[in-house]
């Protein structure tokens, strides 16, 4: 295959690959957009093993290479859970940034890459690698980090070491300095030395950065783990002058920072502020000057009192969280949303941008229990329509249903959007116990006079609530 | 401690003070709990029935009465019943202490306990539980609408019937109160159009949000008289809601007036001439009948027509739905004895620290403890929180109002100094990766927004399958056509790539595979 036909190809696995991301726009196109996906992978990576850049004695080599990350990848994709989504896609994340550091440093020590430079050219070429690798391991250790937080092996509370703006400064300036070392180093393992000394140091920044990161914020942090590795891709193809890798990373790079920053918009925060961390453990401390402490006594409901509220409804709104993906509870909420709908109940689901431990993760899940997606609706879509609902069942979320942020102009969470499900006649909260969400801040919500707490785990209850139903 | 539900004797009263289904619930408190034969009968409850929640069937009030130490009634009690009260025992239900001060001196004669329901702190949100007044004025709005459209003429709603077209009934419904709004979610309930009006304007959201129009006076002047209550107005506020409920009276088929002043006789807001300009057939009902009425020409307890217009001044719209008052208001009494009795040992304790129980209880041990100290009013408390609605978002940025042009104009200064660097500096071959770069950043931005939040799952691991793009840069890392004559670590380099390209693959694999099954489960 020639040079030019390659090209060609590649052209037409731009055009797939942008068709896909625009397929998703509805879940009717979303298959054919994944498809087309695959089809633009595959004539990406055929035109290039069989182009001019790769002979023959490669073929075995990447044959055997692609079985057995191939096989890899297609049993943890059968075998993994809806609920741990948010592991998955971060640990994929840091494989992008690995392999990202990786191509990086053959590309380094490959005198091939950098033949027939003018200077110029050339200095463009080594900034172009020492980016890449930077963002590779940025990519590779914050991501294997997430991947820690959300499966629960690390703990979720922000980690804060002191004066952790300075470390992150002084981390820059010496990547700088070695940058400029780098760039003037006179042999390749000169030039290695400064490599290295970057990499440790993208790594420890990468791992330092998610670590101080709370649990509410872990949507932004998947999301913006995302888009870096769309950049290590395209700074990758900067290095390697290959426009395919150059496109392909800035659509992923940013698709996930338009992610990032809906997530942010979602929550009312900055997007510094979030990455700058901190959030999910510092806020308590904050609050304590903090004006109308809600007080009250919360009214307890039973399983079966819960059910009878139901049955009487007409309008019923269930807002899940994260509650309700550790619980495994959603093939529970399905068969009780499919026998309330069988008597006639309009029931409809309300999801928060950021519900769950990344963006999306809710429909996820109720699509997994096969409750129909044009019941499952999006905050903005449904929360005009809380006062014709009479019960608004909140399963195991907290921040997102808290009437602080509108109500208290000294709340931390004041101004986050949340589903309004306090002017439902009565709102019934699934909870384990009266703890605080992520965001530590009490709910005024428990102590409305239309509101019912039902303490326990939610799959249990929900199963109570269920048999009740039926009886 | 034994509870006693002795028969209501008021004339015409068929209420009583519990029901079998809370007997059974006080058992498990631990009382005991005693019924005088015949007491549930009114409201459809036998004696048997009592007999099988657990209760005990007294024959005769004076027996009852001495044989209890607390007793729960609905209506005030009479002097009669007083003398057959126990000496020093607990007396649960309405007192009314400001209208009935002879029988209060006559209870702290007995050494008694009362707590009167009427007297409950209703601010108190932990205390709607047991607010039997509100229960109560429930029930009688739903009732009075019910009334109206017994003697009314017509449909409620509109109809197009093959003989033609039903116009819808219009209601109004004068205070909004808890009655009122029953009354307003009824008649809305049947199909009518219902305006309603109130001298607080706060209410003018709940009656919206039960179907009913909020009909304002014209005159500036807010009459919410703490606590919940409305109070008397002025005198030109008053003018002009005469002239607005004149108005109402020629447009309107039925009224439902509800308007009561604590302590005070019922204001009156229908006159005779507005009775008159009423349509022939149509209805008054005046709740406030007991209490002189609201309207110029109600006969309280009677329905009677005047210029064509049937006035309903029953002062018993409770006892015509006893069933369902008397479910209400055991519950109300139940929630009350939980609270009196943490312990669950059957035994009461009147705590003079809980602002509820206090505002409650008028004697305690035959001592006037009326009127309580006004509990800190959550009312007054609640306005300023009210008052200042969140404007915090604007300010933090991110609230989706465009940038300000100060912003806008120091971004775009700063894109053109980065765009004219690298114009200055970079050779020509990056200049032409650089305009594929930038172009697909904005073909990314413009295809993403069109994404479904629903979807925005698959789209991470659909866009972490494509980022194994980068697969590529290690293929041709592999095995490239070599010129002869350099010096290349072969070894290393194909070590890194092939390691490059197994992760890789676990992504294009893994990546599309996974997104595959998760579109696969979205479905209609």
């Amino acid at each position: 295959m020639s040079a030019s036909l390659a090209t060609v190809a590649y052209i037409g696995a731009i055009i797939l690959f942008i068709l896909s991301l625009g397929g998703l726009s509805s879940p009717e196109s979303s298959r054919r957009g994944n498809l087309y996906g695959m089809i633009g992978m595959t004539i990406a990576v055929l035109a290039t093993v069989f182009g001019p850049r790769v002979t023959m004695a490669g073929i075995p080599w990447i044959i055997s290479a692609m079985v057995v990350g191939g096989s890899i990848g297609l049993y943890a994709a059968r075998k993994v859970q809806m609920t741990q989504m948010p592991e998955l896609v971060a640990l994929m994340h840091s494989l992008v940034g690995l392999a990202a550091c990786l191509v990086g440093f053959a590309n380094y020590i490959d005198p091939m890459a950098a033949l027939n430079l003018s200077s110029a050219e050339k200095a463009i070429h080594e900034i172009e690698v020492y980016i890449g690798i930077l963002i590779g391991a940025v990519t590779f250790s914050g991501s294997l980090i997430a991947f820690g937080k959300l499966s629960g092996k690390i703990g979720g509370k922000p980690l804060l070491l002191p004066g952790r703006h300075f470390l992150n400064l002084l981390g820059l300036l010496i990547v700088i300095a070695f940058g400029y070392q780098f760039l003037h180093a006179e042999t390749i393992s000169a030039g290695m030395i400064a490599l290295t000394v970057m990499t440790v140091i993208a790594l420890l920044f990468g791992i330092h950065m998610v670590m101080a990161i709370g649990g509410a914020d872990m949507p932004v942090v998947v999301s913006m783990l995302n888009s870096y590795s769309g950049w290590a891709a395209a700074a990758t193809g900067f290095m390697l002058n290959n426009d395919l890798l150059i496109v392909t990373g800035a659509l992923v790079g940013s698709s996930g920072a338009i992610l990032s920053y809906i997530m942010c918009r979602a929550m009312n925060r900055n997007f510094i502020s979030v990455i700058a961390g901190g959030f999910g453990g510092g806020a308590p401390a904050k609050k304590s000057g903090g004006e109308a402490q809600p007080a009250g006594e919360v009214t307890a409901i039973s399983a079966i009192e819960t059910a009878e509220l139901l049955r009487d409804a007409k309008n019923v709104i269930i807002v899940p969280g994260y509650g309700m993906a550790v619980a495994q509870a959603q093939h529970t909420v399905y068969e009780i949303t499919q026998h309330l709908r069988e008597k006639g109940v309009n029931v409809r689901f309300g999801i928060h941008p950021v519900a769950g431990r990344m963006p999306g993760h809710m429909n996820v899940l109720l699509a997994e229990a096969k409750v129909p997606y044009d019941i499952v609706m999006e905050m903005d879509e449904l929360n005009g329509d809380f006062p014709d609902t009479d019960v608004a069942i909140v399963i195991g979320a907290n921040d997102i249903v808290n009437p602080a942020a509108q109500e208290d102009p000294g709340s931390p969470i004041a101004g986050m959007p949340v589903l309004e499900v306090w002017k439902a006649k009565t709102s019934i909260m699934m909870k384990r116990s009266m703890a605080t969400g992520y965001a530590g801040v009490d709910n005024p919500l428990f102590y409305k006079d239309n509101n019912r707490m039902l303490f326990g785990d939610a799959k249990k209850m929900l199963e109570e609530v269920l048999v009740a139903l039926k009886a | 401690m034994r509870i006693g539900i002795p028969v209501e004797t008021h004339a015409g009263e068929k209420r009583v003070a519990t029901v079998p289904e809370v007997v059974e619930k006080l058992v498990k408190l631990g009382f005991n709990v005693a019924v005088e034969s015949g007491a549930g009968e009114g409201s459809n409850f036998s004696d048997e029935a009592y007999r099988a929640a657990g209760a005990e069937i007294i024959n005769g009030a004076a027996a009852l009465w001495s044989a209890s130490d607390i007793v729960f009634k609905v209506v005030v009690p009479t002097s009669a019943e007083v003398d057959l009260m126990r000496e020093g025992g607990v007396l649960i239900g309405f007192v009314w202490p400001a209208q009935n001060p002879e029988l209060m001196q006559q209870l702290a004669g007995k050494r008694a306990t009362v707590l009167a329901i009427d007297a409950l702190p209703r601010m108190l949100s932990r205390a709607q539980k047991m607010d039997a007044l509100t229960s109560q004025a429930g029930v009688a709005g739903y009732r009075a609408v019910i009334e109206a459209a017994n003697v009314f003429g017509r449909f409620f709603n509109g109809q197009i019937t093959a003989a033609g077209k039903v116009p819808p009934a219009k209601v109004f419904i004068a205070g909004a109160g808890v009655a009122g709004l029953a009354a307003i979610g009824t008649a809305a309930g049947l199909g009518a159009i219902v305006r309603a009006n109130d001298t607080r304007a706060e209410v003018a959201d709940q009656v919206k949000s039960l179907g009913g129009e909020f009909v304002k006076v014209e005159y500036e002047e807010e009459g919410g008289g703490g606590g919940g209550y409305a109070k008397v107005m002025s005198e030109g506020f008053q003018q002009a809601q005469r002239e607005m409920y004149a108005k109402q009276a020629r447009e309107v088929d039925i009224i439902i007036t509800t308007a009561l002043i604590p302590g005070k006789p019922a204001p009156r807001l229908i006159t005779a001439e507005m009775v008159q300009s009423m349509k022939p057939g149509s209805v008054i009902v005046d709740m406030a009948a007991e209490r002189g009425g609201n309207c110029e020409l109600t006969e309280p307890g009677q329905a009677v027509v005047k210029h064509g217009v049937t006035i309903v001044g029953y002062t018993d719209l409770n006892s015509r739905l006893a069933r369902q008052s008397s479910s209400l208001y055991a519950s109300n009494l139940f929630r009350l004895t939980e609270e009196l009795c943490k312990t669950k040992d059957g035994i009461i304790d009147v705590n003079m620290e809980d602002d509820a129980i206090r505002g409650l209880t008028v004697i305690k041990n035959g001592e006037v403890t009326w009127p309580a100290p006004a509990p800190k009013l959550p009312a007054a408390a609640a306005k300023p929180a009210a008052a200042k609605p969140v404007a915090a978002p604007a300010t933090h940025g991110h609230g989706g109002a465009p940038a300000s042009a100060g912003k806008v104009a120091a971004m775009f200064g700063a894109a053109a100094l980065l765009f004219l660097l690298i114009g200055a500096y970079a050779p020509a071959a990056f200049l032409g990766h650089f305009t594929v770069f930038v172009l697909a950043c904005f073909v990314g931005y413009m295809v993403v927004w069109n994404v479904t939040p629903a979807l925005h799952t698959p789209l991470m691991s659909v866009t972490n399958a494509i980022s194994s793009i980068i697969a590529i840069g290690a293929l041709v890392q592999i095995a490239p056509p070599l010129e002869l004559g350099l010096d290349r670590p072969d070894e290393w380099i194909r070590g890194l790539a092939v390691a490059g390209v197994a992760l890789t693959a676990v992504n294009m694999f893994g990546g599309f595979a996974v997104t595959r099954r998760m579109l696969s489960m979205f479905r209609k």
